[in-house]
């Protein structure tokens, strides 16, 4: 626990005061309960000057400056509230729409949209992989069509769109660049971003259209083609939630997403840009978990590490290519199916975590998440609870309220020292995609969820209703389940085959033709998904020309 | 498919359930197994039998899956037997290498079967050689034997297997390792995977040295070295090629004689598991045994009197042959 | 002595690719002593009931987060029968809810696990439904 820089500092505490208080817990009796963060690390029972090393200027400096552990702007939420953005999609794209256009009048700041399976592994909702599945947990999108009627009657000018979407997402960057030509908006006006994270899918997601290399290909062809047409978009949202839900620690899930996050910085350099065009660029995506301190340090940590590496690594002079700017989604995996309404409170404690750390915005769950899609009431709950954290408590005056705590400065060390052993570790392997090609990474989180697991169902770690304060089955408060129509599959099935009678099929083909050339010659490949998607090509059909050319990805062998 | 008669029937007649059903009978140590095994018998030793061992991480799956591939272009039927290591303390396995596979999984003219080494510990499993006898019974022309791959001494494949390929990679161990392993004295052909990976070359140079520089085999076999990029099929055809050379190799002289002692080592196996079972099933010998030990006599002297017991008179002249072969073990 | 061990084939039918929950189940049945196969992501139900019978298991278990478990359990039940598996334990989990559950259980699908189950838990089941079934077996 203690910092090695910490012994040239001299103590503050009287030895004699300390000594009498470590007598007395020698003594103490203590419950029966095991002291660690949620992750497993072993906490002191109290943190003293002794135990940090940090130094103002060099660790933790002002808001908005280097090495903005304390926060990307200056001015913070005084300035602008972190941006509470719901995630939501199922069914049809009209029915999404709707449920949009119910957020925004409920005062919600900006669009997340959520996708199907299909969808996600850019398959057609007509494909024989997608029977079953078609808009059960997101919207199905399978051409511009569905997307001109995913966004019809809201401009797209004016919001901001957050697409989780990986293997495809450059094509469905390219739906979304195409409609919003149609509804006359020019591609500089759209703001957005595109999750595009790929490196974590094969890490932990698991939703991958084409093998690593051609993977990240396409994802520094979008940097490069958004650095110049489409500015204002944020080509990438480097993402930990997954790895985290997958069963990793806070370490490793820091240590990861920043892995990750480098690989794609280095990727773009190696294509020709300069790191300050596209790293500005670049966002990222935290999960907030509950062990409410460690989070906190988790973030903290992920600002101050990206920023010496992106500075003195990486060369980057941009400030704004040091700065990591990230959305949070409040912890999927700590819901839990008994006794519901105990998930409001949780997501609100993980939802605090996160504002203190200095969230650029916010996803709070549903409590009836792990029943099954939310409802409209649960989904209400939700952005109310990110509403009273914004309107009443408070909280969002004073930057990095807890800065300067002996705990919470011990903590924040201590992650960036784990993170920073996972890199160099991560190195000698080769590198992030050796290391997903040989499990490694896979290996580490299922090792992590397992021993989680355990400790549940050992009793060593609680969770209320599940392995405490359990009531019997029966007592299932009623919860109104919101299902999918099975309809919606035939639905949108008849609607794609009525768009490939309706299109100019040469003109589709030659579009086609076009994505397969560019797989082969180097050429940019949104560009080409613009053009396709304007020919009326569907998702499928470009995911099959690619995968033609790049060929499958088989998983290694983790277990 | 109760019974011997029923379940060789229809295995013969082309059943997969059926071939399913008598690995396992096999692998159970099943009672009806020796009589369903003698009704297919005549129909074994059709198949040509490769093992695939080597250290972790080194591709062996990924190789499996394209020598399965490029033998199904050829129309050649394909039945696979992957080993996987089985916990020591609890006996529980995972048995993952089929995820490599997928894509011959939806192919009618390949059969893969997952394994658990359980109690053995020469990298295959007990009933593996029995699996691939009833695998070839089945009419497969080709087999394919994984290894259990966990970095430890697999010497056992040369029981199992016509020709052993003994896959190597650049970092994963290096060759030095494999050699100090003895890996080297089981392999017929080397494979180097990850060509392209940096110290691959050196890899093969070094193989190629210490394959050179060995003594001549005593069959006058030349065991080539040979580099792949697995994942991307690269260099399989070669090896299939080396298998085939090998195997014209074997057929144009030692084949039968090879076989042969397989049988022998199979009866021996077989002979061995029936008397353990027969010495210490019941409680009597390991009475005397504790008797024996409460008395404070060693080791040793309660096992001259166990053993004493046993075989009477007769012991003392040991065949010269069985004695040397426990020596070696 | 060689003995009879219980087989079990955990796989992820459709597209969905949360498998921290079936790798985890997994891992703990292979604790509980058990052979335990694992196919990896996106399986159709015919792979699943392929692999079914290529490895002669006794439990197949199914782990669904999609919302397609009510397509999924039966397609995959319909592919084992084809093959002469319809002995074959057809047990499963994931984001199931509770009415589904009743629903797919009359069916005939023996037993469904949703969130928050004790790993240990399923061991035991499937411990005692395999034995319970050879027993009716007679093998």
């Amino acid at each position: 626990m203690k910092d090695s820089r910490a012994a040239a500092a001299p103590p503050v505490v009287p030895v004699d005061a300390k000594a009498r208080w470590s007598a007395a817990m020698e003594k103490a009796r203590l419950r029966d309960a095991e002291f660690t963060t949620v992750s497993g690390v072993p906490l002191e029972p109290v943190y003293g000057p002794d135990d940090v090393a940090t130094d103002f200027e060099r660790d933790l400096g002002w808001p908005g400056e280097f090495p903005f552990t304390r926060g990307v702007h200056a001015s913070m939420y005084r300035g602008r509230l972190w941006t509470m953005r719901q995630f939501a999609g199922f069914g049809t794209a009209s029915q999404t729409n709707e449920r949009f256009k119910f957020l925004l009048d409920h005062g919600q700041t900006g669009l997340s949209v959520a996708f199907d399976f299909p969808t996600l592994m850019g398959y057609d909702s007509d494909h024989a992989h997608s029977i079953g599945e078609v808009g059960q947990v997101g919207v199905a999108i399978s051409s511009l069509e569905d997307m001109e009627t995913l966004m019809g009657g809201i401009p797209m000018d004016r919001v901001s769109t957050s697409m989780t979407i990986n293997g495809p997402a450059p094509i469905l960057l390219a739906f979304y660049i195409a409609c919003g030509e149609k509804q006359g908006v020019d591609p500089t006006k759209l703001r957005g971003t595109v999750q595009n994270d790929i490196l974590k899918e094969f890490q932990a997601q698991h939703a991958w259209l084409v093998p690593p290399d051609p993977a990240l290909r396409m994802i520094t062809d979008t940097m490069a083609y958004c650095s110049e047409h489409v500015p204002q978009w944020n080509t990438i949202s480097i993402s930990g939630y997954h790895i985290r839900e997958a069963g990793s620690t806070a370490a490793q899930e820091l240590a990861f997403t920043l892995a990750n996050g480098m690989e794609y910085v280095r990727r773009g350099v190696a294509a020709g840009m300069d790191v300050d065009t596209f790293a500005p660029r670049l966002s990222f995506f935290f999960d907030s978990h509950l062990d409410f301190f460690e989070e906190i340090c988790k973030f903290r940590a992920a600002r101050r590490i990206w920023a010496r590496k992106m500075r003195d690594v990486y060369g980057a002079e941009d400030p704004r290519s040091w700065m990591i700017r990230f959305h949070t989604q409040t912890a999927g995996v700590t819901l839990t199916a008994q006794q519901p309404e105990n998930n409001i409170v949780r997501t609100a404690l993980e939802a605090l975590a996160a504002v203190i750390g200095g969230t650029q915005s916010l996803h709070t769950n549903s409590m009836d998440e792990t029943l099954s899609l939310p409802t409209e009431k649960a989904v209400k709950i939700a952005l109310r609870t990110q509403q009273v954290l914004a309107e009443e408590s408070e909280v969002a005056h004073v930057a990095d309220p807890l800065a300067g705590s002996y705990f919470i400065e011990a903590q924040t060390n201590r992650l960036e020292r784990d993170a920073e052993a996972y890199f160099g570790e991560i190195d000698r392997r080769g590198g992030v995609v050796p290391c997903i090609e040989a499990g490694y990474i896979q290996r580490e989180i299922h090792r992590s969820a397992v021993e989680y697991q355990r400790a549940v169902e050992r009793g060593r770690k609680r969770v209320v209703g599940v392995n405490c304060y359990v009531e019997d089955r029966e007592a299932h408060p009623d919860i109104e389940l919101h299902r999918i129509d099975p309809a919606v599959e035939k639905e949108q099935g008849a609607r794609l085959a009525s768009l490939r009678q309706r299109r100019d099929g040469n003109r589709a083909q030659s579009a086609l033709d076009d994505v397969r050339e560019a797989c082969r010659d180097g050429g940019n490949l949104l560009e080409r998904f613009i053009a396709a998607a304007h020919a009326y090509c569907t998702l499928g059909e470009i995911g099959a020309v690619l995968r033609e050319e790049f060929g499958e990805y088989v998983e290694p062998k983790i277990l | 498919m109760k019974d011997a008669e029923t379940i060789s029937a229809r295995l013969l007649s082309g059943d997969r359930l059926a071939l399913s059903r008598m690995i396992s009978w096999a692998e159970d140590g099943d009672d009806r197994f020796p009589a369903s095994l003698s009704r297919i018998y005549s129909k074994v030793g059709r198949g040509w039998r490769t093992g695939i061992t080597g250290p972790p991480g080194a591709g062996k799956s990924t190789l499996v899956n394209e020598l399965a591939r490029v033998f199904r272009q050829g129309e050649r039927t394909v039945g696979i037997l992957a080993v996987d290591p089985s916990s020591p303390f609890t006996g529980g396995a995972l048995l993952g290498d089929r995820i490599r596979m997928e894509e011959r999984t939806k192919d009618p003219g390949v059969y893969i079967r997952s394994m658990a080494s359980r109690e053995s510990h020469g990298g295959i499993a007990r009933a593996t050689v029995d699996a691939c006898d009833v695998m070839d019974a089945f009419g497969f022309d080709e087999l394919l034997i994984e290894t259990v791959g966990v970095g430890q001494a697999e010497y056992d494949v040369v029981t199992a297997a016509d020709t052993v390929l003994v896959v190597l990679c650049p970092g994963a161990g290096d060759g030095i390792q494999a050699m100090k392993a003895g890996l080297l004295e089981v392999a017929d052909v080397l494979v180097v995977n990850k060509k392209d990976r940096d110290g691959a070359d050196r890899l093969l140079v070094d193989l190629e040295e210490a394959v050179h520089t060995r003594e001549v085999r005593t069959d006058q076999w030349e065991v080539p070295v040979l580099p792949t990029n697995a994942v991307a099929g690269e260099g399989v055809e070669a090896v299939i090629d080396a298998v085939h050379r090998h195997r014209a190799h074997l057929e144009a002289g030692l084949l039968e004689s090879v076989r042969r002692r397989r049988r022998v080592d199979q009866v021996k196996r077989v002979v061995g598991e029936r008397l353990e079972d027969e010495l210490w099933g019941g409680r009597r010998l390991g009475d005397r045994v504790e008797e024996g030990l409460d008395r404070a006599s060693t080791p040793y002297d309660v096992a001259e009197e166990v053993l004493a017991s046993i075989l009477g008179g007769n012991l003392g002249a040991p065949a010269g042959d069985s004695r040397s072969e426990a020596a070696r073990r | 002595m060689a003995q009879r061990k219980i087989k079990v084939l955990v796989a992820k039918p459709g597209l969905d690719g949360h498998d921290r929950g079936a790798k985890t189940v997994a891992t703990v049945l292979r604790d509980h002593g058990m052979e335990v196969v694992y196919t990896g992501l996106h399986q159709t139900p015919e792979m699943i009931a392929e692999v079914a019978l290529q490895e002669d298991v006794d439990v197949v278990g199914l782990s669904i987060l999609s919302g397609a478990h009510m397509s999924l359990f039966p397609r995959v039940r319909k592919e084992l029968e084809v093959r002469g598996m319809g002995h074959v334990l057809l047990t499963g989990g994931g984001i199931i809810p509770a009415e589904d559950m009743a629903e797919l259980e009359k069916e005939g699908f023996t037993r469904l696990f949703g969130p928050g189950t004790r790993t240990d838990d399923i061991a035991e089941w499937i411990q005692t439904a395999v034995e319970k079934s050879r027993a009716s077996e007679g093998v």
